[in-house]
């Protein structure tokens, strides 16, 4: 009785591998347009990197408006099937003929499982969240963020003590918890395989020399977006994490590991822009606090120089061309930052209450570790490689990119998986 | 159709413990004219579907509300078959999350969610399933880069494709210009332009064909059914195509207006364009005063770009070519200096690495600087004037030739589509003339439906991204198409088959619903009645809204239905000091916001009711009217921001609601009311925290007013 899909003229099936932006885009378009679109995620919830952000730039809108609007297309067309906690165990074949094997780890709560919340309140451990960067605590069974979706709870079983405790089992009125819940594995054959793994953050722990677990109050970009966001670990409020207190003064540190030869020789093209963005956080939260920037070059390519205009025309902000060499602490509460004008040549010392590391990005999964080995270029994002495994690249596991970019991408990727249906229908 | 309705209760989630669910049952029955109550402490589990399966087949149940949790939580299992008419009724979210339970004000507004859910089934029809016979035929106008790749990527999804090109031959640009820079890896070598083979690629491929010398003389129809007239050679030829790309590239921005940079000054100050064709014709670089090869070679990077008086925007692709320029001379000529003035270098993401191949180069200086002028000396040779630079803050070098690296502007200002559309023959522009698009989350839509700008024409981007643009451009030709032949509306509402219907036997031609129509839907005859298109349609009730004799609807949402609903709240006497609110919503991102308020348990007056709306644009006036006549003390309009940087799904319903709101003063005068009762609020999802209390605060600001005096007339 359910909704059954209408036919299509454009049939098929296609694998995406990953549930953020990205891979929620290519199911959604290539679903609309007629193929069924399986998404694989290895976490408990869609919504990928994008469900960590305060705000787009350069709209300064919420990531939740657009995300809404996707999860609504998604949730309304049976042509998307959704496989969260689920890796791509192996793959064989070609276009328009590929067999995939799913490996689903266990949620440990089942589908009838409505998220009311009467678990969360009996659950005894309590963890890091790893979806704040460990600024803020969690319990063991949780729903990863405010638009998670499947809206439906999930344990982690690393810290859940299980049958020691199973007081969420008790609590549940609806018996969605199961603790006995085993892996198990789905076989697919499909037309198409598009990777949209994503990224992550480049780890700030390799940058001491700036800082970074030298002193609290040297943050990265990401987290410094979960202290802006509303649901994130001080409620929105920009605080300095040494003592709580409202910094007088951020600095945000561009290149943080990014086109250097040590770590990133890449950059990772969204960092300027999200730093600017986050300058116009600090701006309306505390009108008071002094924010610079120290880049090297500012990029915010096309329309995006307008977003440049409008944070340069903030007051108390100030851009200034300079590498920044070292991060130390001068007391407690105070950074020291040694500073390079690269135009004089000049070098000085600069105080802070925050330093936020404009971190770059690395592709989530590396192309090697993918079954079937696609092409990957020198610095470990996938290459599209239509002689050979046929495999499709979209968003951030193909380039450094920025959302509209990623979506942008991700949009094509959904042809590329048509046309790659295609090819088994031509061959016969 | 003959209704048979049932309302399904849900009693889990808090729903039982917090409201009296036999007393809303008996309501229901009373609301929904006779229809049945069923109550289920899990209805959205398996066991509570296969009741409802059962009372469809085995009892004809074909009216079915659900009456339990939000419309978008459970989307998969309480999905039905067209032929049934369903509604949700929210009373997790919007009632036992943000109310007291068990509290008399939390019942009566349970009461009215549930009262006002059977008015939307009953006034709701089945909608009658329609079929497009789509031509399975994709338009490309443009034969460069993007369009050659639009045309290819097409025919490999199986569809046919008309090319117009203007001039005599395809390949745009990229066919007068020579290597290009790496865009995948290597990123160490340049890489040969395939563009002959790209343009033999769509000359052999028997599902394009292609006009060349030709323009589209006028495009009318709609998605799936366009007809396209191409003008070539003097002849006019009728396409029937189903969906259209534009792709009608740039053009370099006019560097006459650079004489401060030496342009028509010197003979020797060359744009990047001049100097690309002279590579790609010889290979060689030639001093045009004299024919010299130049022994330094100065570029200026962003000449007329990031500059207010000229291009405000970065077109993204200089920094490179001029890279591959420098490149490319040095290669030719071993001995020539090549000098790169910069402000800020960019070449994002793996291009990176280009730009340290490109540094290596011990014949490239790459340095950061503003070039304030160009001058001609005396000996032939130019002087140009720097500032800001690592050489100093004012210095001046010496070149034989100065190239400047223009940027692009979109040909987006030319005649192109011709459409015969009432609001206008061209792709509405936004600023800096690229078409308008919710450029982050949704790059590719466009304010016409089934026509999608690609290329540099939507913005600044190398060859091999016109290429990946083209892809996804094709995409959505492709899916407008899907959804047309089955007669579902595309983003943001796509799958939605309900379609808007004009009672035209009392249409006074005011034409405001041809006007308002964000998507150019409506045509007019010579009298100005609207004709409708509904394939172009996105279903958002926006000339619903707009229509002041209330003669557009669509099956299941109308102008009468949400009146019908208003009627439905029960409204106290003025001595029961129990006043009432209603919240006209847009359901895209202020009910969502409302849900997540509730899940972290924000309490809202319970005097207020939502009504969600498919866009704040939708809301008609007479709404307004009904509230208030009926003794409703305040109305609130919340919607989504509006402006430069509108966060509206459909455009404009935000600010349309807003102009329409600030016309109804003589309905509050008429009524003897303060405009104090009627606030219209932009709101941004992310800002759901606050909601709650700007709501309680403005129910609070108008109970300081005292009752509606029109209770109880």
């Amino acid at each position: 009785m359910a909704l059954q899909p209408s036919p299509s003229f454009v049939q098929g099936t296609l694998l995406v591998v990953g549930g953020g932006i990205s891979g929620m885009t290519v199911a959604i378009e290539a679903a609309e347009a007629g193929l069924d679109a399986h998404i694989v995620e290895s976490s408990p919830s869609l919504g990928g990197r994008v469900a960590q952000l305060h705000k787009y730039f350069p709209k300064l809108c919420p990531p939740v408006c657009g995300l809404e609007i996707n999860l609504r297309r998604l949730r309304a067309n049976p042509r998307v099937h959704v496989h969260t906690l689920t890796t791509l165990q192996s793959l064989s074949g070609s276009p328009g003929d590929f067999e995939a094997v799913l490996q689903h780890a266990p949620r440990f709560v089942n589908d009838r499982c409505t998220a009311c919340k009467a678990c969360v309140d009996v659950c005894p451990v309590d963890r890091e969240n790893d979806f704040d960067f460990g600024m803020s605590r969690a319990k063991a069974i949780y729903l990863p963020h405010p638009l998670a979706h499947p809206p439906r709870y999930a344990i982690d079983p690393a810290v859940c003590k299980r049958d020691d405790c199973a007081k969420c089992v008790k609590v549940c009125p609806v018996d969605a918890i199961d603790l006995a819940m085993k892996p198990t594995t789905t076989h697919l054959h499909v037309g198409a395989v598009v990777i949209a793994t994503g990224w992550k953050p480049y780890d700030a722990s390799h940058l001491a020399n700036l800082g970074f677990g030298v002193h609290k109050n040297v943050v990265t970009n990401m987290m410094f977006e979960r202290m802006a966001s509303p649901s994130g670990p001080t409620g929105g409020l920009i605080r300095r994490p040494s003592d709580n207190k409202p910094p007088r003064s951020v600095v945000f540190v561009q290149c943080a590991g990014s086109r250097d030869e040590n770590h990133l020789p890449y950059c990772s093209g969204v960092c300027c822009m999200a730093s600017l963005k986050q300058t116009t956080y600090v701006r309306d939260q505390l009108p008071d606090a002094s924010v610079r920037m120290f880049y090297i070059d500012i990029r915010s390519p096309g329309r995006l120089e307008d977003f440049f205009r409008r944070a340069q025309g903030q007051q108390g902000v100030t851009f200034e061309r300079g590498k920044v060499a070292r991060v130390t602490a001068a007391d407690d509460d105070t950074v020291r930052l040694t500073v390079e004008d690269t135009l004089s040549g000049v070098v000085r010392d600069v105080d802070a209450d925050l330093v936020v590391l404009a971190t770059g990005m690395v592709p989530s999964v590396r192309p090697e570790q993918l079954p079937l080995k696609p092409r990957h270029d020198e610095v470990g994002f996938g290459v599209n490689d239509p002689e050979g495994t046929g495999i499709i690249f979209a968003g951030c596991a193909k380039r450094p990119l920025d959302v509209s970019s990623s979506v942008q991408d991700a949009t094509g990727a959904a042809l590329r998986a048509i046309q790659s249906n295609t090819r088994r229908a031509s061959h016969g | 159709m003959d209704k048979k309705v049932r309302i399904y209760f849900c009693t889990g989630c808090g729903i039982g413990d917090a409201l009296d669910v036999p007393e809303l049952e008996k309501v229901a029955r009373k609301e929904s004219k006779g229809g049945d109550t069923r109550t289920h402490a899990l209805l959205c589990g398996p066991e509570a579907r296969a009741m409802i399966d059962r009372d469809i087949r085995e009892e004809g149940v074909n009216t079915v509300v659900i009456a339990a949790c939000s419309m978008r939580t459970r989307q998969d299992v309480f999905a039905f078959p067209p032929s049934i008419i369903v509604d949700r009724v929210n009373l997790r979210e919007h009632v036992v999350w943000v109310s007291k339970p068990n509290d008399e004000d939390t019942q009566k507004l349970a009461e009215d969610y549930v009262r006002m859910g059977c008015v939307r089934v009953l006034k709701s029809e089945p909608i009658a399933p329609r079929t497009v016979d789509v031509a399975p035929v994709v338009l490309v106008i443009g034969g460069g880069a993007t369009g050659l790749a639009a045309a290819t990527e097409a025919s490999a999804a199986g569809m046919r494709v008309v090319l117009v090109e203007k001039s005599s031959s395809l390949g745009g640009w990229v066919a007068r210009f020579g290597r290009k820079f790496p865009t995948r890896e290597p990123y160490t070598a340049l890489v040969d332009n395939d563009i002959s083979a790209r343009v033999a690629a769509v000359m052999s491929d028997d599902r394009i064909h292609v006009y060349l010398d030709a323009q589209i003389a006028s495009i009318s129809g709609q998605p799936g059914e366009f007809d396209a007239v191409i003008e070539s050679h003097g002849q006019r030829t009728t396409e029937r195509v189903g969906s259209i790309i534009v792709a009608t590239g740039w053009r370099p921005y006019d560097a006459t207006r650079l004489g401060r940079l030496g342009y028509g000054v010197s003979k020797d100050v060359v744009t990047n364009v001049e100097l690309e064709q002279m590579l790609a014709a010889t290979g060689k670089v030639a001093r045009p005063s004299d024919g010299a090869v130049p022994r330094t070679i100065l570029f200026v990077q962003c000449a007329g770009s990031r500059d207010e008086e000229h291009l405000p925007y970065c077109s993204s692709v200089c920094c490179r070519t001029t890279l591959k320029q420098a490149l490319a001379i040095r290669s030719a000529h071993p001995d020539t200096q090549v000098q790169v003035i910069y402000k800020d270098m960019r070449t994002p993401a793996q291009y990176e690495l280009f730009y340290k191949h490109a540094q290596n180069d011990p014949g490239v200086a790459l340095a950061k600087g503003e070039v304030r002028s160009v001058r001609a000396d005396d000996d032939g040779m130019l002087s140009v004037a720097i500032e800001d630079s690592l050489l100093g803050s004012s210095v001046e070098l010496a070149a034989d030739m100065v190239v400047l690296a223009t940027g692009m502007t979109p040909a987006s200002t030319d005649p192109t589509l011709r459409l015969t559309y009432r609001r206008g023959p061209e792709l509405p522009l936004g600023k800096y003339d690229f078409p308008d698009s919710d450029f982050i989350c949704f790059p590719y839509e466009t304010q016409r439906t089934g026509i999608y700008a690609a290329g540099c024409v939507r913005e600044p981007m190398d060859t091999d991204a016109c290429a990946e643009d083209a892809a996804g451009a094709v995409l959505k030709a492709v899916q407008c198409l899907s959804a047309t032949s089955r007669g579902a509306a595309v983003h943001p509402r796509a799958g939605d088959l309900s379609v808007p219907e004009f009672f035209l036997q009392r249409c006074t031609q005011c034409k405001r619903c041809t006007e308002e129509c964000p998507f150019g839907t409506l045509d007019e005859d010579e009298k100005g009645t609207p004709k409708p298109n509904p394939n172009r349609c996105r279903r958002c009730g926006i000339c619903m809204g707009a229509c002041p004799e209330r003669i557009i609807s669509f099956a299941n949402y109308s102008v009468d239905m949400v009146g019908s609903m208003l009627k439905s709240i029960e409204v106290p006497e003025e001595f029961e000091e129990k006043p009432r609110f209603v919240a006209f919503i847009c359901e895209n991102d202020i009910y969502p916001a409302i849900d997540l308020a509730a899940a972290a348990r924000k309490q809202i007056s319970p005097w207020v009711r939502f009504i969600p709306l498919r866009c704040l644009g939708s809301t008609n006036l007479q709404w307004i009217n009904d509230s208030l006549i009926k003794g409703i003390d305040g109305v609130m309009l919340i919607g989504c921001k509006s402006g430069q940087d509108y966060q509206c799904h459909f455009i404009k319903g935000s600010e349309l609601c807003g102009v329409r709101m600030s016309k109804i003063q003589e309905t509050l005068t008429r009524l003897a009311l303060e405009p104090e009762r009627i606030a219209v609020k932009e709101f941004s999802m992310g800002d759901w925290a606050e909601l709650p209390a700007w709501i309680d605060a403005f129910v609070e600001k108008v109970n300081e007013l005292g009752p509606n005096p029109n209770k109880g007339f």
